[in-house]
């Protein structure tokens, strides 16, 4: 059932050696006016030539179509990513969101030429706030760890406008996601880092220890990076709210637990989503994402400009420049806003409860196929996603995660995600979305199996992987060193 | 349910294998406190064609640039989008691939970008670039805190002209941060006041940010800007417009360490202002500052080129609390889009592309001239974009023009000395004659309904 995969694919040289003199660029709209003549100050033209490139629009096609084919991408095979949440993306959310209705609109047009473009925006707010269950909602954040500088920012505005200006120490557990201190640090707050208890969840009194006088708040990733629900959430939003701190919820994990348990509802102030990862917006190969907060009444009035405002049925736009933050120069990444909206409204909200139930069987599944084959770490519990640890077959066979994730790709899959969290030995972090069929679960299951047995009677196999893909392990450390970070030679020289 | 491909009976074999009876048992761990029992209030699931229906009718609620003709600038451009460039971005290996952590399985997307890298850095005339930003404004908070971060200064001073919705951006961003953000002035002319630059960089200053052509479209003394910066401690940003740059003096020919901008006039639609897509490109000696992912060739065990991202020592999930940058994503796939228009139009495409924008501004400035009562208070000597002052007040004008079939520009009430009678008027290589013809026709049966 499971064998390697092959590409058929072939290494493509650089775009600039393809160039030739004398080929003709796209042809730009013709001038059929009386002739112009420039007019700029001395001193401000070019004085080298640009060297670019001359490529034929055909050339230029088969030439990207040629580097398409060495990417694995989700329409090839499963990506069983922990914490991405690679699921398929619906093509009617790229038709929708290219519509010339949406996609033409230049952002600083008169309210009355946008008013589908506000309403679109303002029902995904809501949704986004049904959702999560908070009262308001910014989409303005480009990306996930943008939400979370603009969730910080809030919570420190806040803290700031009632008087608590020494409130800068932030809380975040060890199993937390890297872009969490980082976005701290960013707002000019301290990240403290808490230790996890044994079961891989917030001791209490850990926290209650932790707590004093200048505590902002504590970030939070619900149900963790290891798949686990914060079983005392309710208490540790009591504490952290006593000692005058707020809560933010690193939503990286949505798709676990829509429709069955609410942020909001369980005491957090700030919830940041991404809409590329619960709500089906591609990744591109590494965006553009959308990362909306959705906040407490109590926090609202510390949300970025512009916001849109209904009345009868008529939306207006306040204006950007009024006295409130923003960390983007208009509304956000709206296309991939209008894709989400598009999502959420083909699966409904019983559609979107379905999805995790169905994401949570399908980690849960693979967990119990895999249980004895690989070491589940805290392996009660786990909802959308489970961490396992490669510690033995390391100590046994002399592989490692590393080898192990390399190797899966011979068999026609992406890596799991691999030494995160952290707080595991050699992890492997697994999430299957609701999207990928139980055939293609055993497949899975059958590759890590497969491996398994590779690890322990032909462990050299494992070390050389990937040997079926268009390179093989690259010289990372070669890169660092001698950084060649862009084509040097000119053009035409081909 | 839509996108779920399992049966009941499957359902059935995968909960008998886990050990539970039901799907509910696998939320167990979920406390009953936390537990959301009723349903959420959102429409049930519909079908691609209902949902199709409903999106269509709020597009056709709105008019954009395909239903207007737009001399709307400031940032976002109504430029040319080649077919060839939705063909290949809708390619699912580019698509729907995920970030290129996995360089074996990844070389597709990794190469686009070592492309796209090479593209900026030919056109700014640094030596390195990053593999995006999310924006022209995100990425000037990165190329400012970059040159901060080199210099170990506190101070940056931004013009007065530069783009005020990412002076806003930038603000925010340093709030927290403990930097100190001033301004320089402007002359009448509309370019920098070098007099008023020159009181500010203190020794504190470790940041000094040109916009080249500034807001109001007016192309900068960037030479007389550079001599004074280089006789401080800071360093110089620029924050251009990339497609000026086959044209206009680039950034390395002035001594600028770290150029940003907004890339959105290489083949991204203007979407309501996002995604957009930012670039910055920094002097080698900045290259371990550079905030986001960067890819780098090197070789596989085979000796086979390809490609990786590197310099990861400097990002977020490796360095947590200690990152130069919280920033763990770029555009892919808008720069992309951007990679495949500059290779489409090649050399000479984006020549023409450059002197067309100023060429067409310049016929429209031209046609205007001619006509009594209105005033060009910043002069002609322009990019793509420039200031329009009426007798009356703009938006009485863009009211006019949108009647006509017009988007006519931006109003900049209140931004570097303008008042309610300015409005800024851009022109890109999209514009023909007619089009240009049409605006001044407006212009002149309006001031003729006017006065």
């Amino acid at each position: 059932m499971t064998r390697e995969s092959r590409w058929c694919s072939e290494l493509q040289e650089s775009l600039f050696t393809k160039s030739r003199e004398g080929v003709s660029g796209y042809k730009l709209p013709s001038w059929t006016g009386a002739p112009v003549t420039v007019n700029l100050p001395e001193g401000s033209l070019r004085q080298n030539e640009c060297d670019l490139p001359s490529i034929s629009e055909p050339e230029v096609m088969r030439h990207f179509t040629a580097l398409s084919t060495l990417n694995h991408h989700i329409e090839r095979g499963m990506y069983p990513l922990g914490s991405c949440t690679m699921k398929y993306n619906p093509r009617m959310n790229e038709r929708v969101a290219a519509l010339p209705g949406f996609s033409s609109l230049h952002p600083e047009q008169d309210v009355e030429d946008i008013q589908g473009m506000l309403e679109a925006l303002y029902i995904l707010q809501d949704m986004l706030c049904e959702i999560t269950g908070f009262s308001d909602c910014c989409l303005q954040p480009a990306a996930g760890a943008h939400g979370e500088f603009l969730g910080m920012q809030v919570i420190r505005a806040f803290h700031l406008a009632n008087g608590n200006d020494n409130r800068d120490e932030v809380l975040i557990p060890d199993s937390a996601h890297g872009t969490n201190p980082a976005s701290v640090v960013v707002t000019g707050m301290k990240p403290v880092t808490i230790k996890s208890g044994a079961d891989g969840r917030i001791d209490l009194e850990v926290l209650r220890a932790a707590c004093n006088e200048n505590t902002a708040g504590i970030m939070i990733t619900n149900p963790s990076t290891l798949g686990l629900f914060e079983k005392d959430i309710v208490e540790i939003s009591k504490i952290i709210h006593e000692a005058g701190g707020r809560l933010y919820m690193d939503g990286a994990n949505m798709n676990a637990i829509m429709g069955k348990s609410r942020p909001a509802d369980m005491g957090f102030d700030v919830i940041h989503l991404n809409l590329h990862k619960t709500f089906s917006t591609p990744h591109g190969g590494g965006g553009p994402g959308s990362g909306p907060i959705c906040v407490t009444e109590e926090l609202a009035p510390f949300l970025p400009a512009p916001i849109i405002v209904e009345e009868d049925g008529q939306f207006e736009l306040t204006s950007y420049q009024e006295q409130r933050p923003s960390v983007h120069p208009y509304f956000g990444n709206v296309g991939i806003c209008i894709r989400a909206l598009t999502y959420i409204l083909r699966c409904g909200g019983n559609g979107l409860t379905r999805v995790s139930e169905i994401a949570v069987l399908n980690a849960n599944y693979i967990k119990a196929e895999l249980s004895g084959v690989l070491d589940i770490d805290h392996s009660e519990d786990c909802l959308h996603e489970f961490v396992a640890t490669g510690k033995q077959w390391k100590e046994k066979f002399g592989v490692r995660t590393l080898d192990v994730a390399k190797r899966l790709l011979d068999y026609g899959m992406h890596a799991p995600t691999v030494y995160f969290p952290l707080i595991v030995d050699e992890a492997l972090m697994i999430e299957p979305t609701e999207t990928e069929s139980l055939e293609s679960l055993k497949l899975f299951i059958a590759a890590i199996k497969s491996i398994r047995e590779e690890a322990e009677n032909n462990p050299e196999l494992l070390h050389n992987a990937p040997v079926s893909t268009p390179v093989g392990r690259m010289d990372e450390t070669k890169a660092a060193r001698q950084p060649d970070l862009s084509w040097m030679g000119p053009c035409n020289c081909g | 349910m839509p996108y779920i491909p399992h049966t009941e009976a499957e359902i059935s074999e995968m909960l008998q294998a886990i050990g539970v009876s039901n799907v509910d048992e696998l939320f167990a761990a979920i406390p009953e406190n936390c537990k959301f029992t009723g349903n959420l209030e959102l429409p049930d699931t519909l079908s691609e064609e209902e949902v199709t229906r409903l999106m269509s009718g709020l597009a056709a609620r709105n008019q954009g640039q395909s239903d207007y003709i737009s001399f709307m600038g400031g940032g976002v451009y109504d430029s040319i989008i080649p077919a060839a460039i939705d063909a290949i971005i809708s390619r699912s290996e580019f698509l729907t691939a995920y970030t290129p952590y996995q360089p074996e399985v990844s070389q597709g997307t990794l190469q686009a970008i070592y492309e796209w890298q090479t593209f900026i850095t030919r056109l700014t005339g640094l030596d390195v670039s990053n593999a995006s930003m999310y924006d022209g404004s995100t990425a000037l908070v990165e190329g400012v805190s970059m040159a901060l971060a080199k210099t170990r200064r506190q101070t940056v001073l931004l013009p007065e002209t530069l783009n005020p919705r990412w002076a806003k951006v930038l603000n925010t961003s340093f709030e927290g941060r403990g930097y100190k953000v001033l301004t320089y002035g402007v002359e009448e002319n509309g370019t920098a006041d070098i007099a008023s630059l020159k009181d500010l960089l203190e020794d504190s200053v470790g940041a000094v940010v040109l916009q080249n052509p500034n807001y109001l479209g007016v192309v900068e003394k960037v030479d007389e800007i550079a001599a004074v910066v280089k006789e401080s401690k800071a360093l110089l940003v620029a924050a251009v417009n990339p497609v000026s740059l086959p044209m206009l003096k680039p950034p390395a020919e002035y001594g600028a360490a770290v150029a940003v901008g907004e890339a959105q006039p290489f083949g991204i639609p203007t979407s309501w202002g996002g995604p957009l897509l930012g670039f910055l490109s920094c002097t080698d000696a900045l290259k371990r500052q550079i905030p986001g992912r960067v890819v780098g060739r090197t070789t596989d065990t085979n000796d086979r080129d390809g490609y990786v991202l590197t310099l990861q020592t400097r990002e977020q999930h490796i360095r947590r609390e200690k990152a130069s940058s919280n920033i763990c994503s770029n555009q892919g796939l808008n720069a992309l889009r951007a990679t495949v228009f500059m290779s489409i139009l090649g050399k000479e495409g984006l020549n023409t592309m450059a002197e067309n924008n100023h060429l067409r501004c310049q016929a429209l400035i031209r046609g205007l001239e001619e006509i009594p009562g209105i005033e060009l208070p910043f002069g002609t000597s322009v990019y793509n974009e420039f200031v329009l002052r009426l007798p009356v007040e703009a938006k009485l004008f863009t009211k006019f023009a949108r009647e006509c079939g017009i988007l006519a520009g931006i109003e900049l009430s209140g931004f570097a000395g303008c008042s309610n009678k300015d409005l800024l008027v851009a022109v890109t290589e999209k514009r023909n004659h007619a089009d240009i013809e049409l605006f001044t026709d407006i212009v002149r049966d309006f001031m003729e309904g006017t006065l």
